[in-house]
């Protein structure tokens, strides 16, 4: 006869099994959880959806992509009582409507319907549209009017406005930016002449004169400009919504437009593919809420790249000493717990650091010697690309400090003995054998720093990330890289869209895009400091790290 | 004498050019050092050794880790273009002892060595003796099968090229050279490039033979150089001692009896960091003048 006994079940240690095995399936479950939340929600976006025509009770019409459908939590009159759905719906039209969300009682509707002829616009100003169109115009004539004909010239036209708005573009980024930054240098040159003192009078007016060269020349552009702008604003179209009220705007401002009832599965999965690029490749417009999220992906990449130049040496170069050469000890020992306790500082603290020390301290100090002609309006004195870099760099470092001095520990004694044994001095050997051997040790605390560094926020609120950065930090200007811009950041884009934006319900999808997207960032960027070290690793295979 | 101031291996490339100015150092004091030695009496145990040129004396030494003793007064002669064992039980010491004659010891913290080891006469523990240099005239080879995550050509030419041996033919050379010398060309020739940690256990300690051959040493220390091998692999590389053995001298740190009696010329047995007997081989394996050593050779103990 066995006796269920306590204590025997509880030395067998099938309760612990269990438990292990059970934290390890809740902590899964967790991140599935968070992963799934944010790719259903960040990649539905993406996806046209069709468009639904309400008719409601009162013979109203309302039109619009459904967004949600949730119960009501509480109601307050009879005819709607408790229990009852409502829908949420995208109903574009900002300039109509002033609100692009609107909530419909499930109640109040009659019938629900896809009418095949309704068009969505993107367009660069006001959001969507959602509606049908009336008539084409360019000038004063008629080119088409109704569903059909309009539809029939619609693309054409929008890829002729579009290489009008190409050229547009090309002339105000290449031709007068181009100009821009000429006089820009050639107000800099003056202002160091006068600054220096110097009575160089024929410099000066060599200048000057060539300053009046530039402005005419700017002058010419411009004209073009004012051509180019008048030629788009021809083309116009009217669209009426639902509701029959017409709305007139330029083709000058339309992104694209897709209907939506009349596309089949693929063309919507091309469309998939075509917006979910967009995201990727372009710039926002509209605070932030639409476009892409171009800037920040760079801006963000960039910085983990100029941290990874600015901490890999330093860090390893500490460890080498402290594991190396230092005299092991106690002073050594405090120092090991001082690197410890700085990775656990919090953030914002380092951010402090970084603007009191880098932009404040060093980058004032640099904008005086050497920038002095652009003064009062900072170069380096400001937050910028650089100053974030190194201030993540700085907090980053302790991790790439332990991980080296573990990477160093992990290489095999005999490999030491074995190269001093040939005669190699202790550099020699820590050159030519151990370090080698430590790379894939190294390489992890970089993994570790670029992922801490890539989702870090508050820093670099302080050093250099601004909401909408007029320009990228790499350009076709001498020295094309400038570290001393302001750049964008995914987790910065992520709060001010969230939480710093008007328009709360059109910014929703962008957050969890934009979170999509900076995981997708970090995913990619440790994959490639995994690649590297799989291979170091199987270069090094046998030895233990 | 001559055996001394001759190079002892003369078919290494690296003979003409590179040989450090420590051997003319060496070679200088030893004509006087010489006498001298002669001179001195030999320590207690009545050695047969006396009427050799010893290559490395090891006079009155002690050594500590921190404040254990290691080693006490160990006296030994170890002569040129022989092979001497170092038998005992483990922590005797004898490892300790091998691994101060090439100053492996001194990487250590807290180690501290009195007395003096010669090597053809003059003091390896002398302050103006460089290190690095030292080791390049003693190798060694180590228990643990060490070669370097590199390829069986960079493995070899490591050393040479920690010499500023640049030229690629030369290297090739040294290469081929130490190779042969270790019993892995034929193995090994087509694949040079290829990873050392590909090759066999066995092949990987003859590697390290090599790589240590290759910077040209007079002694070739090893330390326990077998114990991870199996006995095809430990058999190879004991017919490899018998004929290095007429280039270099050979100090073998072993644990197993039968290799000591097979490979070597002449045996030590430590116990508790003592020297207890050392004499031929022959002798200290049928006729032991100390019952310990006796004892632990047949296995009575250890």
């Amino acid at each position: 006869m066995h006796r269920f006994s306590l204590k025997k079940f509880l030395d067998s240690g099938s309760l612990f099994i269990w438990l292990c095995g059970g934290a390890l399936s809740v902590s899964l479950l967790m991140i599935g959880g968070l992963l799934t939340l944010i790719l259903i929600n960040g990649m539905g976006y993406f996806w046209p959806k069709d468009l639904i025509q309400l008719t409601m009770n009162d013979g109203s019409l309302v039109l619009g992509e459904w967004v949600a459908t949730e119960v009501i939590p509480d109601s307050e009159s009879v005819e709607k009582p408790k229990g009852h759905e409502r829908v949420q719906l995208k109903v574009g039209n900002r300039d109509l409507y002033g609100l692009d969300f609107r909530w419909v009682d499930q109640a109040d509707v009659a019938h629900e319907d896809y009418p095949p002829d309704v068009v969505a616009f993107e367009r660069r100003e006001w959001g969507n549209f959602y509606g049908r169109i009336k008539e084409i115009l360019e000038g004063e004539t008629l080119v088409a009017s109704g569903h059909e004909k309009g539809m029939a010239v619609l693309l054409p036209l929008l890829e002729r406005t579009n290489r009008i708005q190409g050229q547009i573009h090309d002339i105000e980024h290449d031709e007068i930016g181009e100009l821009n930054h000429s006089i820009e240098q050639a107000r800099l040159q003056l202002r160091a002449l006068e600054l220096s003192g110097e009575t160089g009078v024929d410099e000066r007016a060599m200048i000057e004169s060539k300053v009046q060269e530039l402005e005419a020349l700017y002058e010419i552009q411009n004209a073009a400009l004012i051509a180019l702008y008048e030629k788009l604003e021809q083309f116009r179209i009217t669209v009426v919504d639902v509701a029959g009220e017409e709305k007139t705007f330029q083709f000058g401002s339309l992104v694209k437009f897709w209907l939506p009832n009349g596309m089949g599965v693929y063309e919507k999965l091309f469309m998939y593919v075509q917006n979910f690029w967009e995201v990727l490749s372009e710039e926002p417009r509209e605070a932030n809420t639409e476009g892409g999220i171009f800037p920040a992906i760079f801006g963000t990449v960039l910085m983990v790249v100029i941290m990874s130049i600015a901490v890999v040496p330093f860090g390893v170069l500490a460890a080498i000493y402290l594991k190396e050469y230092a005299k092991q000890g106690m002073v050594t020992r405090m120092i090991r717990i001082a690197v410890n306790n700085l990775a656990g500082v919090p953030s914002i603290v380092f951010g402090v650091f970084g603007l009191g020390f880098f932009v404040y301290a060093v980058g004032g100090t640099l904008d005086q010697l050497f920038f002095a002609e652009a003064l009062p309006n900072p170069t380096f004195g400001t937050g910028g690309m650089l100053w974030a870099s190194l201030t993540l760099a700085l907090m980053t470092v302790p991790v790439v400090i332990v991980a080296t001095e573990e990477g160093l520990s992990a290489v095999p004694r005999e490999y030491r003995e074995g190269s001093l044994g040939l005669g190699a001095t202790k550099f020699e050997a820590l050159w030519h054998v151990v370090l080698p051997c430590a790379m894939p040790g190294i390489l992890t605390g970089l993994i570790l720093a670029i992922s801490r560094a890539t989702g870090e926020v508050a820093p670099l609120m302080l050093t250099g990330v601004v909401k909408l950065a007029p320009s990228l930090p790499v350009d076709g200007f001498f020295p094309f890289l400038h570290l001393d811009r302001k750049f964008m950041h995914l987790g910065f884009h992520i709060y001010d869209v969230g939480f710093q934006s008007p328009n709360v319900e059109a910014a929703k999808p962008m957050v969890y895009v934009t979170t999509f997207i900076l995981v997708l960032v970090v995913i990619l960027l440790n994959l490639a400091a995994i690649m590297i070290r799989t291979r170091m690793r199987k270069r090094y295979a046998g030895s233990s790290v | 004498m001559q055996s001394i101031s001759d190079p002892v291996i003369s078919n290494g490339p690296l003979d003409q050019n590179s040989k450090p100015p420590l051997s003319t150092v060496f070679v200088k004091h030893i004509s006087n050092d010489q006498k001298s030695m002669k001179d001195e009496q030999m320590e207690p145990m009545g050695n047969p050794l006396t009427s050799n040129n010893p290559k490395i004396a090891i006079q009155g030494m002690n050594f500590f880790y921190g404040s254990v003793q290691a080693l006490s007064n160990v006296n030994m002669h170890i002569p040129a273009n022989k092979v001497t064992a170092f038998i005992g039980p483990s922590g005797c010491g004898k490892s300790t002892l091998l691994r101060c004659l090439n100053r492996l010891n001194d990487l250590v913290d807290g180690t501290r060595i009195e007395g003096k080891i010669l090597l053809e006469g003059h003091d390896i523990y002398d302050p103006d003796v460089d290190v690095t240099d030292l080791r390049t005239r003693i190798g060694m080879v180590f228990q643990k099968v060490n070669p370097f995550p590199k390829s069986i050509w960079q493995n070899v030419a490591f050393g040479p090229q920690l010499q500023n041996v640049r030229k690629r033919a030369t290297l090739d050379e040294v290469v081929e050279t130490s190779l042969k010398g270790a019993g892995l060309w034929e193995e090994v020739k087509d694949r040079l490039h290829t990873s050392a940690l590909s090759l066999s256990g066995g092949q990987q300690q003859r590697l390290c033979i090599a790589r240590a051959l290759a910077v040209n040493p007079n002694v070739l220390l090893m330390d326990e150089p077998c114990s991870a091998l199996d006995p095809i692999s430990t058999g190879r590389i004991e017919e490899l001692l018998h004929t290095l053995k007429e280039r270099l001298t050979i100090v073998i740190v072993t644990h197993n009896m039968q290799q000591a009696s097979r490979v070597s010329d002449l045996t030590g047995f430590f116990l508790l960091g003592e020297l207890i007997e050392y004499d031929d081989t022959k002798t200290i394996f049928t006729n032991p003048s100390e019952s310990r050593t006796e004892d632990y050779i047949t296995g009575r103990f250890g």
